[in-house]
């Protein structure tokens, strides 16, 4: 936290209220604050620091160090609407300041041409509600360039021949190769595919502030402690911080938007540390709580202009989830790999982003990756070829066999909107502040999974070219649980199909506006983070074009 | 497989896309539990016991002992396995205390059953220790006659000290949890006790040329 945040009262109407920290509520509060407004970010979670971050799998992994805690704020899922929804955790985020950005993977791959405009392009798909987005990728383009550059990004321009147009190479090289990594591009140079090195949003080189990474190993799921991933902590939630106009205020759960007479938004209620009620007043307010929290909020703010949830006239609130598919291939080698230093992916491969739906029979792409992902106790207690033994010598003998030559080949893909797959309030369950707890209905759409088990066909020819000792595969079926939550409050030009527009700005209320996974109309192929901070970048320019015309001040 | 403990068995669920994190969601219930012990030093005095008595704590050092045995490489018991199960029990896994008494109280009955010459599990041979887990290993072949938990959901004794032990054997030895001592539980997987490192990292990447296009690049954009 630096000296230079302001302090501002509650009853002190700012100009932005931005609810949430992370992937896109650190990049709008950045940019709001840098344009010369006044801005409040109200995050439920906490604010850590690097001093914080540590390598203690108990409390990361299993005691939700950072992330939604199910005892505190539980969910209930179901697979479809005639269901009875049970308890059963289905979501994670970072819970605190900096959000996802903090523990995620760090893959930082744009989207293509093809993902705004895939309903015109291969037409209707079945059971699915696929739709153009109301912007290309030429539209977002210069915002993919301000990722790369002001957040820091490491890749390399033009290595993947399916890699759509770019105005600007990467700000530094790519990480370094490693080992999963180069079986990886050999085995893929082998069956005629292209494989290049991984863009992620790691830093190759120090920046102020910022060290390169050291490669600790301890990356997916645990948070930086050297700022050498670009979470929003460790970027624009300290540019907003310089500016002096941008309070970082953690602890702050925001429950409800409220409007005044003229149906125009007032501010932000939330429960501060101690649960106290507090009003935050704004003359505009931009959700950024993430694809599950954002929709929740607005359906927790139902009034009586609003019976069926604030901004919701379209009924879509909460509709269109998306994960993305995904299917998992291991191999185990020869010698050490030892992957398990570094971060997590090395190496990836597009070339079957865009499938033929008539030639393969199903709608859809994706891509591969070469990963090692596994910290020491969850690679012990899952990362061993099925079958293997679960404790004595055996299992010993294997676990030190394998750990340093294990890689894993996952596989990423698209997830078709489907109106039913949706969040929405629990009628019975409530969190520990007494709200309504979040209900999940998904069920995926047949094509995700027939696509992620033929990308995890490749995979496996990928392994046995690569000449893997032993190789598996787990089969891809019915998600029941994600960290990708995407496209609940999606963006269109019909209100009535729709939640926002191209502004980010909702169809019902003015001064009320909506970034982060939620926004998304397609789910790409796999990496939603990039695009999120585009669009956020984007939703900022779009944000500060309205206030300074006047158009949100009426 | 265990599907409850694994990541695997949760990636066969579907999962995808995602990954290390999420076995959190999968972990039994029993790593879930009550306060942390992050501030707890490591102390000095790794003898002390603060939840087992010395009785117990040599039965519980003789199970995870063959959970993890020693051979050419340290096992639970060089990596003090025994003193990082006591301190979860009054921290991190405190809901667990009742689970250990009764575990260690049926544990003791197994054995009068199975090997009535042996008095108690650590003084059984090696051969009729792991012939008595297997017959509480809910998963072994022929085992899990008489599981321990209250429902078959119910995480069982065995279940708990298998995972409490990989866990002792494999923790960050930074993290004040009295695992792992010294590192060697991740020596003897083959990590180096560091939070740092250069490449190259392994045999593969060692003499890697450096990235190069591809010759034959392909002008396809549709497989």
């Amino acid at each position: 936290m630096t000296l230079d945040q302001p302090k501002y009262k509650t009853t002190d109407e700012v100009d932005f209220v931005v609810i949430g920290s992370g992937a896109a509520g650190g990049i709008v509060a950045k940019e709001l604050s840098e344009n010369g407004f006044r801005v409040v970010v109200l995050e439920q979670g906490p604010y850590l620091t690097e001093k914080d971050f540590i390598h203690d799998e108990i409390e990361v992994l299993n005691r939700d160090f950072l992330t939604n805690h199910p005892d505190l704020q539980p969910n209930t899922f179901r697979k479809t609407p005639d269901e009875k929804a049970k308890p059963q955790r289905a979501i994670a985020y970072g819970r605190l300041v900096g959000g996802t950005s903090m523990h995620f993977t760090a893959n930082f791959w744009r989207f293509h041409e093809i993902d705004f405009k895939e309903r015109s392009k291969v037409g209707p798909v079945p059971g699915a509600a696929l739709a153009d987005w109301p912007i290309t990728y030429a539209d977002l383009e210069p915002y993919y360039t301000k990722v790369e550059w002001q957040i820091g990004v490491s890749g390399q321009a033009g290595a993947s021949p399916f890699d759509p147009p770019r105005s600007k190479p990467y700000p530094m090289p790519p990480l370094p190769v490693k080992s999963g990594g180069v079986i990886f591009e050999r085995a893929a140079r082998k069956l005629g595919w292209n494989p290049f090195p991984a863009p992620m949003a790691i830093l190759s080189q120090p920046r102020p502030g910022r060290s390169a990474c050291i490669n600790c190993g301890f990356c997916l799921a645990f948070a930086c402690e050297v700022g050498a991933k670009s979470s929003s902590l460790a970027t624009a939630i300290r540019m907003a911080e310089k500016t002096g106009r941008c309070e970082i205020r953690p602890n702050s759960y925001v429950h409800r938007i409220e409007l005044d007479a003229n149906g125009r938004a007032t501010g932000a209620v939330y429960f501060d540390a101690q649960r106290n009620v507090q009003r935050q007043k704004a003359k505009a307010v931009v959700v950024c709580a993430n694809g599950a929290e954002t929709p929740r909020l607005l359906l927790l703010s139902a009034n009586k202009q609003f019976p069926d949830g604030l901004a919701n006239s379209s009924g879509k609130v909460g509709k269109h989830l998306m994960f993305n598919s995904g299917a998992l291939s291991v191999g185990v080698f020869e010698h050490p790999l030892n992957d398990y230093k570094g971060f997590a992916v090395s190496r990836i491969l597009h070339d079957f982003y865009e499938l033929d739906p008539d030639k393969v029979g199903f709608h859809g792409g994706g891509g591969l990756d070469a990963r090692f992902d596994q910290t020491p106790i969850s690679f012990a207690l899952g990362g061993l070829p099925p079958g293997s033994p679960r404790w004595g010598k055996g299992f010993k003998d294997v676990l030190s066999h394998n750990f340093t030559r294990t890689v894993e080949i996952l596989c990423h893909g698209t997830s078709l909107p489907v109106e039913n797959n949706s969040f929405s309030l629990d009628p019975d369950l409530k969190d520990a502040w007494g709200l309504p707890a979040l209900r999940m209905t998904y069920k995926d759409h047949p094509d995700d999974v027939k696509l992620s088990n033929w990308l995890n066909v490749r995979a496996a020819e990928l392994l046995q070219a690569a000449g893997a000792q032993k190789q598996w595969s787990f089969p891809a079926g019915e998600q029941e649980f994600s960290v990708h939550l995407l496209g609940t409050c999606r963006m269109g030009n019909d209100p009535k199909s729709s939640v926002i527009n191209s502004d980010h700005q909702t169809h019902d209320v003015k001064n009320l506006f909506l970034c982060d996974g939620s926004s998304l109309v397609t789910s790409g192929r796999g990496q939603p983070t990039m695009t999120i901070e585009a669009l956020a970048f984007r939703a900022a320019d779009r944000i500060t074009a309205l206030a300074k015309r006047g158009d949100l001040s009426t | 497989m265990d599907s409850h403990l694994s990541r695997r068995g949760f990636l066969s669920q579907g999962l995808t896309g995602i990954s290390a994190a999420w076995i959190s969601a999968h972990w039994p219930a029993v790593l879930s539990a009550a306060t942390h012990a992050r501030k707890a030093a490591q102390s000095a005095s790794i003898a002390k016991f603060e939840f087992f008595t010395p009785e117990q704590a040599t039965e519980i050092a003789a199970i995870s002992s063959r959970i993890i045995p020693t051979t050419d490489t340290p096992g639970a018991h060089e990596a003090g396995v025994v003193f990082f199960i006591d301190r979860a029990l009054v921290t991190f896994a405190k809901d667990d205390q009742k689970l250990y008494a009764d575990g260690l109280h049926e544990l003791q009955v197994r054995v009068h059953e199975m090997f009535p010459a042996a008095n108690k599990f650590s003084a059984a041979s090696l051969e009729q220790q792991d012939q008595i887990l297997e017959s509480l290993d809910p998963q072994s072949p022929g085992g899990g006659r008489r599981p321990f938990g209250q429902s078959a959901e119910a995480q069982s004794f065995f279940d708990t000290i298998r995972v409490h032990t990989i866990s002792g054997f494999l923790i960050d030895p930074d993290a004040n949890k009295r695992g792992n001592r010294d590192g060697v539980g991740w020596k003897a997987i083959g990590r180096e006790n560091e939070h740092m490192f250069m490449p190259p990292f392994g045999y593969y990447d060692k003499d890697y040329p450096g990235w190069q296009p591809n010759p034959t690049a392909a002008d396809k954009t549709k497989s």
